[in-house]
Formats: C-alpha cells, sequence, structure tokens
C-alpha cells in the first residue's frame, strides 16, 4: 500500500467493519461518457430527506432545461429543475427503488432540447473552475445559491445540502470532511469525478467550507484511490484542504466512519456530525455546490455507476435526473443473459429493484448487475451464534439479537439491543455463515417499532 | 463462508488430534470414531424427521459433534457407549431444543455426561489402565490421575507428543494446540475463549503451587485442558457472542477446571466446567451487550 504522509487528527480508520471484495474493476477506467437524452424522465417529487417538493407546473405545459418545476416543501427540502426542455405530462405515483411511493411528473423531451447537444459534458464537469473567484461569494450568497440549485447530498442519503452548510449559531462548525471514500464495492462514480473534475472538487470543498465557517478541511480518499488524491493534489495545493487517505475499509464512507477516520471525533448516537462541529459532504456534491455557485447551474444531472458482471459494458455516465434505468441499461450494452438480480446503488447498501421504470434521483449512486454466479446463494440456516456479525459492526451492536428480537416483534428486547443505532450498513449479514438476512430483519423491526 | 464451511474448518482442526489418537490408540480410537460420528448422524436424522424439522445433515454439525464425543472417550469405551453417548448428545441436548443454534448445553459434553454416569467403571478413570494392552500407553493410568493417586509427574515431553494415556484426543498437548491455533486463524473459534481458559487455569496453578513453572506446564499439558479450551469451550453455540463475554466465560471454565482438579475426587474437570458455564451464557450475554459506538439511543417522545 502506498504510503502517505497523515497530517490529519484522526487514525484513518474506525474499529471494526469488514473489507469485501472491491470489484471496482468493471468501471473504475472507464471515463465518463454522457447518455443521450432519454425522450421521457419520470421526475419523482421526492429525491430528498425531507418534504416533498409541491409541483408548479401542469400538463402539456412547455418547460425549458434548467426550469423549477417543483418548489421546496419545507424547510427540510429542495426544489427540483427540469434536467431537459420538453413538454410536461400528467402526475402519478411511482415506487421508488427504496420502496417509497412518491409522487412523479413525466417530462417528455423536446427533440432539440440541450443535453442532447455535444456540449454536455464540457458544460458541466469540464472548463476552468477559477479558485480565485471564490472571494467574490460571500457565506449567504453561497447558502443561497445551493438552495437555488436544488443539491441534496449526492452520497446516497439525500440530505437538502443548504441546510448543512447554513451557519448554526448554537452549533459551531470547525471541520468540513469531504467524503471521497467510495467504500462501496463496484461504485465508481465518485472516483471519477475526482479524476476528471478535480478542481470543481476543490472549488466547491473551498465553497461548502467558507459557507459553513469551517477552517479544518479534509478530503477523505480511501488509499485504493491514490490516482484520485494525486489528481487533486495540484489544485488543494496552497489552499486549506488536506487530503486525507484513509484505509481502505467498508463502511469508511458512513458518516461515523468517515469523521472518526479523519477527525478522530465520535458523533452520538441519534445525532448529526454537526454535534461535534463537523460537517459531512459527498465528493460528488461539491461538484455540484462548484456548478451552482460559479455557473449558476441547478443539479439536474450526476455520474451514475453502471456495472457489474451482468452488464455488457460497464460505464460510469452522466445522467439526467429522471431517467428510467431501463435507458442506462440499454446505454451500457443491455443486460446479460444470466443477469439475476439488479441493485440501485452498490450490493451492501442498494436495494435490488423489479420495475427498471424506476428513475434514478439525485442520490442514485449507480445500478449494480449481478449474475447467478455472484448471488448463487447459501441455504439460510439457524444461528450458530458463532458472533461473527458482533465482531464486524461498526456501531458496536449485537446484530443477531437485535435481528431475532425483531422477527419475534418483542420491542423490548429490540430495544435494550439498541436497535435503533444500526445504520443498515450489512456488514453483519456480509459475515454471516447461516446466510441470516440480518439487516432485512432489522430494517423491518425498525419500521415497525416507528408504526407501533 | 457458511455454516458448513464453518464445520469443515472445525474437523481440519481436529486432524492433528485424529491422528495422534489413532498412533497412540491404534485401531480401537478409530472404531470409537466411527461408531460415534455414525450414531450422531444418525440420530439427527431420526431425531429431525421424528420432529418433522428440516434434515440438517448437510451443515455438518452432527458430525462435528459425533468427532468431538468420540475424541473425548477412551478408546477402551465398548460400542455402546460411544452409540449412547451420542444419542443422547443429539436427541436430549440438540434436536429437542430446536436443533443447530438452539442448544443451551455443549451436545458432545451432555452425552459424554450421560455416558460417565450411565456406566462410571467403563469411562472413569479406572477405565484407562489396560494392564494386558499391547499398546504401551494404555498400561499406565492418566498424567492427571497418577499426579493425584501416586504423585507421579509425567514428563513434560510425554505430554506434548501424547505418548500418554487419556481420552482419544486429549492426550497430545502439542496437536491440541496446532490444531486450536488454526481453529482461531479460521475464526471458527473465537480465540479469546482459549486464551482465558488457559490464562485462568495457568495463573491459579502458579499460585497454587508456589510458583512452579513446571507445575504449571504439565497442569496445561494434562488431561483435557487443551482439548477442551480449543474445541469444547469454544462452540460458538453454547458460548456469548460478545468479546466481553467470551472473557468471562473462558475464565469462568478455566476457574471451575482448576476448582474441580484441586478440590474434587475426579482428577478432570474440563466436562463439568463446560457446561456448568453453558448454564449461564443467556446470563453473560445480557450482562455484556456493549455500549453502541456514539452512546445509547436517545429517548425521543
Ligand atoms: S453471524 Fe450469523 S450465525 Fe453468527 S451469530 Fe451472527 S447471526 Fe448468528
Ligand atoms: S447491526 Fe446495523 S450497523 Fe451493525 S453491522 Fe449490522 S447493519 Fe451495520
Amino acid at each position: 500500500m502506498t504510503k502517505v504522509a497523515v497530517n490529519y487528527p484522526g487514525k484513518g480508520t474506525f474499529e471494526r467493519g469488514i473489507h469485501p471484495p472491491e470489484m471496482k474493476q468493471w468501471a473504475e477506467d472507464k471515463s465518463i461518457s454522457v447518455l443521450p437524452t432519454p425522450k421521457e424522465l419520470y421526475i419523482p417529487l421526492l429525491q430528498h430527506v425531507g418534504a416533498p417538493a409541491k409541483l408548479l407546473v401542469a400538463p402539456k405545459e412547455q418547460v425549458v432545461y434548467g426550469q423549477v418545476i417543483a418548489e421546496a416543501g419545507g424547510f427540510i427540502s429542495a426544489p427540483i429543475h427540469s434536467p431537459v426542455a420538453g413538454v410536461v405530462g400528467r402526475g402519478a405515483n411511482i415506487t421508488l427503488a427504496n420502496g417509497r411511493h412518491v409522487p412523479m411528473v413525466p417530462v417528455v423531451t423536446a427533440s432539440d432540447s440541450v443535453g442532447a447537444a455535444d456540449g454536455i459534458y464540457e458544460d458541466m464537469l469540464g472548463g476552468e473552475w477559477p479558485l480565485s473567484l471564490l472571494d467574490d461569494f460571500s457565506p449567504e450568497e453561497i447558502v443561497d445559491k445551493i438552495k437555488q440549485a436544488g443539491i441534496v447530498g449526492q452520497g446516497g442519503a439525500a440530505f437538502p445540502t443548504f441546510v448543512k452548510v447554513l451557519k448554526n449559531k448554537d452549533k459551531p462548525v470547525d471541520a468540513l470532511v469531504i467524503n471521497g471514500c467510495e467504500c462501496e464495492p463496484y461504485l465508481t462514480a465518485d472516483h471519477r469525478v475526482m479524476l476528471e473534475a478535480p478542481q470543481a472538487v476543490i472549488a466547491g470543498t473551498l465553497l461548502a467550507a467558507k459557507a459553513s465557517g469551517a477552517k479544518a478541511i479534509y478530503i477523505a480518499v480511501e488509499s485504493n484511490k491514490m490516482d484520485a488524491v494525486e489528481a487533486l493534489r495540484p489544485y488543494a495545493q496552497g489552499t486549506a484542504v488536506t487530503l486525507a487517505v484513509v484505509e481502505t475499509r467498508y463502511p469508511m464512507g458512513g458518516e461515523k466512519q468517515t469523521v472518526r477516520a479523519v477527525t478522530g471525533r465520535t458523533i452520538p448516537t441519534g445525532g448529526l456530525p454537526l454535534d461535534v462541529g463537523v460537517v459531512v459532504m459527498n465528493v460528488s456534491t461539491t461538484w455540484a455546490v462548484a456548478r451552482a455557485v460559479l455557473r449558476g447551474k441547478p443539479l439536474t444531472h450526476r455520474v451514475i455507476t453502471v456495472t457489474g458482471r451482468g452488464i455488457a459494458e460497464p460505464k460510469n455516465v452522466l445522467a439526467p435526473v429522471g431517467v428510467p434505468l431501463q435507458e442506462l441499461i440499454d446505454f451500457c450494452g443491455g443486460l446479460k443473459a444470466d443477469t439475476a438480480r439488479i441493485i440501485a446503488g452498490g450490493p451492501m447498501m442498494g436495494f435490488t429493484v423489479g420495475n427498471l421504470k424506476t428513475p434514478v434521483t439525485k442520490g442514485t449512486s449507480g445500478i449494480t448487475v449481478m449474475t447467478l454466479d455472484d448471488v448463487h446463494e447459501e441455504e439460510t440456516t439457524h444461528c450458530v451464534r458463532c458472533g461473527r456479525c458482533v465482531d464486524v459492526c461498526p456501531l458496536n451492536l449485537i446484530p443477531t439479537k437485535m435481528a431475532l428480537a425483531a422477527k419475534n416483534k418483542d420491542w423490548e428486547l429490540a430495544k435494550k439491543y439498541h436497535i435503533g443505532a444500526c445504520m443498515e450498513c450489512g456488514c453483519c449479514a456480509y459475515s454471516c455463515p447461516a446466510n441470516i438476512p440480518l439487516v432485512q430483519l432489522i430494517r423491518m423491526g425498525k419500521v415497525q417499532m416507528l408504526k407501533k | 463462508m457458511s455454516t458448513q464451511g464453518m464445520m469443515r474448518d472445525v474437523l481440519v482442526g481436529l486432524v492433528p488430534l485424529i491422528l495422534t489418537g489413532l498412533v497412540v490408540f491404534r485401531g480401537a480410537a478409530l472404531a470409537q470414531m466411527v461408531i460415534c460420528v455414525a450414531a450422531c448422524v444418525a440420530a439427527e436424522l431420526v431425531f429431525t424427521a421424528m420432529r418433522k424439522g428440516p434434515v440438517s445433515i448437510k451443515d455438518g454439525s452432527a458430525a462435528v459433534t459425533g468427532m468431538i464425543l468420540a475424541l473425548s472417550l477412551p478408546a477402551t469405551a465398548p460400542w455402546f457407549v460411544g452409540v449412547l453417548g451420542s444419542v443422547v448428545a443429539i436427541g436430549l441436548s440438540k434436536v429437542i431444543f430446536g436443533g443447530l443454534g438452539q442448544n443451551l448445553f455443549n451436545p458432545a459434553m451432555v452425552g459424554r455426561a450421560f455416558v460417565m454416569i450411565a456406566f462410571p467403571a467403563m469411562i472413569g478413570a479406572s477405565a484407562y489402565v489396560v494392564q494386558d494392552a499391547s499398546v504401551h500407553a494404555l498400561t499406565m493410568a492418566t498424567p492427571l490421575t497418577s499426579l493425584k493417586m501416586s504423585g507421579v509427574v509425567t514428563p513434560l515431553g510425554q505430554l506434548l507428543t501424547g505418548a500418554t494415556n487419556g481420552s482419544i484426543g486429549e492426550t497430545g498437548a502439542l496437536a491440541c494446540l496446532l490444531g486450536g491455533i488454526y481453529l482461531c486463524w479460521r475464526r471458527a473459534a473465537a480465540w479469546q475463549i482459549p486464551v482465558a481458559v488457559i490464562a485462568s487455569a495457568a495463573v491459579i496453578s502458579l499460585l497454587s503451587s508456589g510458583f512452579s513453572i513446571s507445575a504449571v506446564l504439565h497442569e496445561l499439558s494434562a488431561g483435557a485442558l487443551l482439548f477442551g479450551a480449543f474445541f469444547i469451550a469454544t462452540d460458538p453455540v453454547t458460548s456469548p457472542v460478545t468479546p466481553r463475554g467470551r472473557w468471562i466465560f473462558g475464565i469462568g471454565v478455566g476457574c471451575f477446571i482448576m476448582m474441580l482438579r484441586k478440590l474434587s475426587g475426579y482428577p478432570e474437570g474440563v466436562m463439568f466446567a463446560v457446561l456448568l458455564m453453558n448454564a449461564v451464557v443467556p446470563l453473560i450475554n445480557r450482562w455484556t451487550i456493549p455500549e453502541p459506538l456514539g452512546g445509547p439511543v436517545p429517548v425521543r417522545n
């Protein structure tokens, strides 16, 4: 492993966790390619944590590229912009990959829409991102532009970004941690963004730091992506940004784990990084921030990894929000005959999808297509109480007992074992020799406990 | 990794003990192993059929129980001892609780306890000495008995290589170490347990012997201490799931072994020590619920 000078307060690692096969080989060397503009988009009105956005357009209405089609529906919410020019269709409900039923509005693309133009890569990721311009923006302006651009976290949880960087009088922030770990196996979108738009990443990072008032600024990258560190280094030089190389270990990209690895601080259970003076932001989000502030453009597209043994030509794709999975799969040569499972996200925390009309959202980082070989499942046996799940849980929980309590609907016991603290990272299920679907049981238990 | 794979690891870890047993006790040992494994597998089939549960032979746990039971018996024990022990191990201690993973007590040790009480002469201390045996080792009392009864200290070399009398699997200390380390390395056994058992037994023996290193080494390598520490106490099903719990459990087993060895008329205490500690595992699991990273879940109203 490359040895890198460590000049951040954390240890570069966290306790427990696992090291699954990385499986990044399918797409890590594929430059970001642009998806030809799809004929129709299904734009969900809830793509983030918080309140759904409120629709502003009516059926048959013409919209232009970048137009606000739905406004924020509350404080913790984000507006949605049309990624193409076209005609709005009749709204309906749709099921997202994560199982939530949300309202959706279709947009039929006009034949001459931007996005079809070749220049879109240049416009979005290319060009200069001059750091000298950053002084022109006050923290308030930055927050406002992030808010207007509808940016939400692109790592998966999709929390509205402006809320994160907004200065909080009661909880001052002193550190910004940019999460470029991308610890999920298979996924390479963040990696490619760091390689292909390093200057945008640094610019966005500095803007976010300025908005939040953070003095210490770190970009955490796992040690298996040293080329990304090298790509960022020239632009980070002379700025306040520290490139923090952390150990390659799942789930390094989890907020609690990254913050612990980089700053040595422990986020309280049920709390936010803010509680320990930290703001955490995904690395792809920094690109969106830079684009919103420096170029005045909303978040309409993102980079999505389409990968796995089951896809003909794995790629990293720059695609509009709302595109159905089918289009992305077709663009990547289609599915192979022995495809067994399609996952929105990575294999550890992603969601298996059954319907390829399901659209991608601002938080979709990849599509992982697995074949029969990948998923050949061993039989499930009784728990043999081997404790392997306990040995790997990064949060120091007892997965087997929580899962059993959830299965038996013994909520008192589930609480005793701190079921509410579980972040559903999947380390436990990955390590279980008995193949017990621990995360599913725990997730189900948490949902049912809330309903009670 | 699968349950089956884990059981395979245990069987591989047992290979050095099996070989040592075969070298020392020859055909009698082979017969005992075949009888116990076959009887355990058959019992599992019959009992699961009776409970109409899923057939769980494939996971290999019955074979592991059979092998460990065989290794814990004297080679001289007649065939029906092995068969009965197996039937009790699988029927009374495992399937009745719901099969693999549901039992409270280590099945092999329950089976052994049963035959020990039922046939004290055939498996008690006297069973080991076969005066007219052709194999030299069989003409001697076990190292722990000779120490207790006549104060004879068996040389360490003999204890390490297995050139002594005893249960089939316990004679070779080196074989136990080798197989045990493999087991821990494969994570088929939690390393904290053998370390805790051995360390606590060593400390007690050091104190009680007036700081005699040779007494400690004799204590550790004679009898079933190493066999028990690595292969019996580590049975995942009947030991705690948390690291802290495993330390408590291991120390408990070590202390009980030493107590039984020193205070009871019976020179060997591994089996009872493990069974005793098995009984408190649910309690240990409750005592050792760790605090989640970041503290307990806040209560919201
Ligand atoms: S890893 Fe699986 S078999 Fe082992 S204790 Fe946890 S749930 Fe049980
Ligand atoms: S219990 Fe929750 S936090 Fe712990 S390993 Fe399992 S999924 Fe991850």
